[in-house]
């Protein structure tokens, strides 16, 4: 499938990030007419038709999450941006807002006309310093031109948005993390329900949605919902930024129709294995996606599609590693990641975590006793389904996935102490 | 209201309850660590899932609402593994030297380890080092290795005490509980934190290593130490005075009453115990050429009723007068008020000290009035003006003066009693009253005795003996008794609650378990 440009049609232009340039480009026109000449019910209409999911990872429908915000409350709404993009492999949001946070911008106002919303945050990772800058200065010049603050675009519609940098926790990109840390407390997750939609940031209703999520609505305004649905697939609207990842020979972010096959993006946009190495295991969305084996290569990406096969396309971060990378290492990598990330609030997620990342360790030092792999099982399982947040879930399915697609490599570690492809290597060589 | 099934048997309650509450009133109690009725909702230690049909994941039964026809299974096979997978988790980085912990014996870990764990150890790696036993505040001490994180101490410090000294640090398994930065656990409620704490993270500085908790006794009773009348425990060992320097009274428990106290008592009263310990009146005393000379209850149930008699006999019932106390029980009071007052004729009977000034009052618990039973002594009508009768005994008028339990240390007061000869002091602790008196009788304190307290709000409450009369000391009930029948007054009380049933028209069997308010406009206004 080719590449079709909707959300990153001005990655690379180094003027796009101007007001002047962008308005002259069309920009704004979307939001314009959503304000001007469609009801907040049609707008919200129009992004149920076109099928655009969450693309923050859940893959929950967007115009349903914006429906379960009651319209009679009396308490103000609000709208929080997740630019806390931090899983592992994935660096798409980022792209969006170096190279186009005008688009993010009218996302924002297009759906806060849609849900009756006055006040909109968007939480920045703390380590996205040059993103923050930019999307300043744009949120600046927009406030300088009328396009948000009083009267959005001159109309009877008030905006305002605040930028809000987190300070460096995983935890803090799930929803719920996210607003007790912009309420400014500890990232701890909240427990569900009560779910956001009705009582969110500072105990009022709220819309969450994604970088990317929200910069599709320019689009889909324009040229309708029915446009974006025809692009992709059954239920997976529209495209995808793909972050490309790991040993491929040109990595970067590709935007992609929903259901285009790893091996396209891999081979053709990715140009291939690095080294021109077999390709040995793929995590096809972000670190909390069970990893994938060589053969399935052919699986066409959607949220459906991966789920089928026990994986999940989640943030669309796509890892590919060779046939030289070790299997134990790759896992005790990503083990590191989620021990050293969970918040530590609830029981097995804290202490599972923990556990798993010690079992890992002591395998990879040439220490594994012949009952780890079960004792691994067990842990995962019992991570599993058991926590406040999906961060277990997610780290326990990740577990799962090295588990049981090189399951032969845990036990040549633990048998003979030592990695079995550092022998191969060796008798190669 | 919703019908709930919970384990096979049914149950009503209001839509607002969750599946760990409906349990408890159907007396299914479903295991926890962070859940704790008077506090919010953590929902952080798992360990009180659920099976509920037609849900596929286990809930947590401390946040999962009922719903009508809801059905829960709390002990199905799927529930007791991931219970134990839990437990598992929690004792990967728990030291496990419970011979050496002083929660033994009453530690949730264990007790839920022997309920639903007793699985093998399959932990090879090393434990995480933390922080041990240090001082947090002027009671506690923090052990971070034993703490599993449940956050009961902060919720606590946030929500009950609203103080904040306790935070959560760090994150993941290398989280640990401790003080905010420049904050003490100082607050008045701190002793509450130890009693929540579900293991041995927090203990307390006063009662470490004093006794194995299998070796406490415990009695319910009624804190003495303001008028609000917290409900409590005695906790109490007998069995072996070699140990603890002797100490009888080892700790104080809150007892959970509703209308009173919740959960909680503050540190004023939890540590207010030691006069029972110490300084206390052990044996009869007697003034012999200006000094008080130890003696025996037959001489002074001789002299006290002769020095009445004979005031009785010569200047009628004004030549005595009672100063009875706040601290005596409702019983005590009614006595008196029967002895003095209707057999003897004594009009002068008063009980409030009119130097004491108010103390420290908050909108929680702690009441400004430091005595326990100020509303019942006022109840039994005990109301003349203390001075007055001070001041007339003082003049001469007065030629029998009657002390119960009173401190009197104002200066003032002072100067009055040295010049008042006849001083009949009762009570259970020396002081500067009873150093003044001619006879010296020993009293039992409110935990040697059986009687009731009436707290500010008018709720009368039941107290129990938790440990006999320190060496020859009697509850003022036995004194007064033997006073009367060496009077040869017809008394018909075997024990204080024959008085409480001549006072209250009822048995203390009878009585609510939380207590009762004193007069029917009182129950009605306070149901």
């Amino acid at each position: 499938m080719p590449i079709v440009k909707l959300v990153s049609e001005y990655f690379g232009n180094e003027q796009a990030k101007s007001l002047d340039w962008y308005r002259q480009n069309g920009g704004y026109e979307a939001a314009r007419r959503a304000i001007f000449e469609m009801a907040p019910k049609q707008v919200t209409d129009e992004v149920i038709k076109s099928n655009l999911r969450g693309l923050g990872g859940a893959g929950f429908p967007t115009g349903k999450k914006w429906s379960f915000v009651p319209a009679d409350d009396s308490k103000p709404k609000y709208l929080t941006v997740n630019a806390d993009e931090a899983e592992p492999g994935t660096f798409k949001d980022r792209y969006i807002l170096e190279w186009d946070p005008h688009r993010l911008i009218e996302g924002i106002i297009i759906c806060s006309w849609a849900v009756g919303i006055h006040k909109a945050y968007i939480y920045v990772r703390g380590e996205y310093v040059r993103p923050y800058r930019i999307l300043k200065a744009a949120v600046e010049e927009a406030y300088k031109e009328g396009i948000l603050g009083e009267h959005v675009l001159g109309a009877d519609f008030k905006l305002d948005v605040h930028i809000h940098r987190g300070a460096g926790a995983y935890i803090c990109g799930e929803e719920t993390g996210l607003l007790e840390s912009l309420e400014g407390k500890k990232g701890w997750p909240r427990l569900k329900p009560p779910f956001p939609a009705i009582i969110g940031l500072f105990n009022c209703p709220t819309v969450i949605n994604n970088v990317e999520t929200l910069s599709h609505l320019r689009n889909i305004i324009l040229k309708g919902g029915e446009w974006f649905a025809d692009i992709g697939v059954d239920r997976n609207g529209g495209t995808r930024l793909f972050a490309l990842s790991g040993r491929v020979k040109r990595p970067g972010v590709y935007e992609l129709p929903m259901g285009t096959p790893m091996r396209e993006l891999i081979y053709e946009h990715g140009d291939g294995i690095a080294g021109d190495r077999q390709l040995k295991a793929i995590i096809p969305g972000g670190a909390s996606a069970p990893v994938l084996t060589a053969d399935q290569v052919d699986i066409p990406m959607t949220f459906d599609d991966l789920a089928k096969v026990g994986s999940m396309l989640g943030s669309a971060g796509i890892v590919v590693m060779d046939e030289s990378v070790c299997m134990v290492k790759a896992m005790h990598t990503i083990a590191d990641f989620f021990a050293h990330e969970s918040c530590g609030q609830c029981t097995p997620c804290r202490q599972g975590t923990g556990w798993v990342y010690r079992i890992v360790s002591r395998i990879l030092d040439g220490h594994g006793s012949v009952d780890d792999m079960k004792t691994l099982e067990s842990a995962k399982k019992n991570m599993s389904g058991t926590s406040i947040c999906a961060l277990s879930d997610g780290a326990a399915m990740a577990y799962g996935g090295f588990l049981s697609k090189f399951p032969e490599e845990f036990e040549y570690h633990i048998k003979h102490k030592k990695c079995d492809l550092q022998e191969k290597r060796m008798a190669v060589a | 209201m919703p019908t709930i099934t919970i384990d096979g048997q049914q149950v009503v309650v209001d839509a607002a309850t969750t599946v760990i509450q409906a349990a408890e009133k159907l007396g299914i109690y479903i295991p926890r660590y962070c859940y704790h009725p008077g506090l919010s909702i953590a929902g952080s230690c798992r360990l009180c899932m659920v099976e509920i049909e037609k849900m596929p994941k286990l809930q947590i039964a401390c946040h999962t609402r009922v719903t009508d026809g809801m059905n829960v299974i709390t002990s199905s096979d799927k529930v007791k593994q991931a219970r134990r997978a839990m437990l598992e988790f929690l004792l990967i980085d728990h030291p496990l030297d419970c011979p050496v912990c002083d929660q033994s014996g009453e530690c949730d870990l264990q007790n839920f380890y022997m309920e639903i764990g007793r699985y093998d150890s399959r932990f090879l790696e090393n434990k995480i080092k933390r922080k041990k036993a240090f001082s947090i505040g002027p009671h506690v001490m923090l052990d971070q290795e034993r703490c599993i994180l449940c956050s009961r101490c902060v919720r606590f410090c946030d929500e009950v005490s609203k103080t904040n000294e306790l935070g959560i640090f760090s994150r993941g398994d290398r989280s640990f509980v401790d003080l905010y930065p420049g904050k003490e656990l100082a607050n008045i409620y701190s002793g509450n934190v130890i009693d929540i704490c579900p293991v041995g993270a927090l203990t307390e500085k006063e009662f470490r290593f004093q006794c194995r908790v299998w070796y406490l006794q415990s009695q319910d009773s009624i804190c003495n130490g303001c008028a609000r009348g917290c409900n409590i425990q005695i906790h109490y060992n007998t069995a072996r005075p070699y140990k603890s320097e002797g100490r009888r009274i080892l700790r104080l428990k809150p007892r959970f009453n509703p209308y009173v106290n919740r959960w909680w008592i503050c540190d004023e009263g939890r540590y207010g115990y030691e006069f029972i310990n110490k300084n206390r009146i052990e044996f009869p005393y007697l003034r012999r050429g200006g000094k008080l000379d130890l003696t025996d209850w037959d001489t002074v149930i001789e002299e006290v009723p002769r020095a009445l008699k004979t005031a009785l006999e010569h200047y009628g019932p004004e030549g005595i007068g009672v100063i009875a106390s706040p601290q005596l029980s409702n019983e005590d009071l009614y006595l008196i008020r029967k002895v003095f007052g209707e057999l003897m004729g004594v009009s002068d009977i008063g009980f409030k000290n009119p130097w004491e000034k108010p103390g420290y009052q908050d909108d929680f618990l702690v009441r400004a009035d430091k005595n326990p039973n100020t509303r019942g002594a006022e109840e039994i009508g005990l109301t003349t003006n203390v001075q007055t009768i001070l001041e007339s005994a003082a003049t001469g008028r007065i030629k029998v003066l009657y002390i119960f339990q009173h401190n009197f240390d104002a200066p003032e007061a002072l100067e009055l009693l040295d010049s008042i000869p006849g001083i009949i002091y009762q009570g259970s602790n020396w002081n500067q009253t009873a150093e003044r008196a001619h006879v010296v009788l020993p009293a039992a304190t409110y935990a040697e005795k059986d009687g009731s307290f009436t707290n500010f709000e008018g709720r009368i409450q039941r107290f129990c003996r938790a440990v006999p009369p320190l060496e020859e000391s009697k509850t003022d009930f036995e004194i007064l008794s033997l006073v009367a029948e060496k009077l040869e007054f017809p008394l018909v009380y075997n024990h204080p609650l024959d008085l409480f049933m001549e006072w209250q028209g009822k048995s203390y069997a009878e009585m609510d378990g939380f207590g009762e308010m004193i007069s029917e406009q009182l129950r009605e206004a306070n149901g």
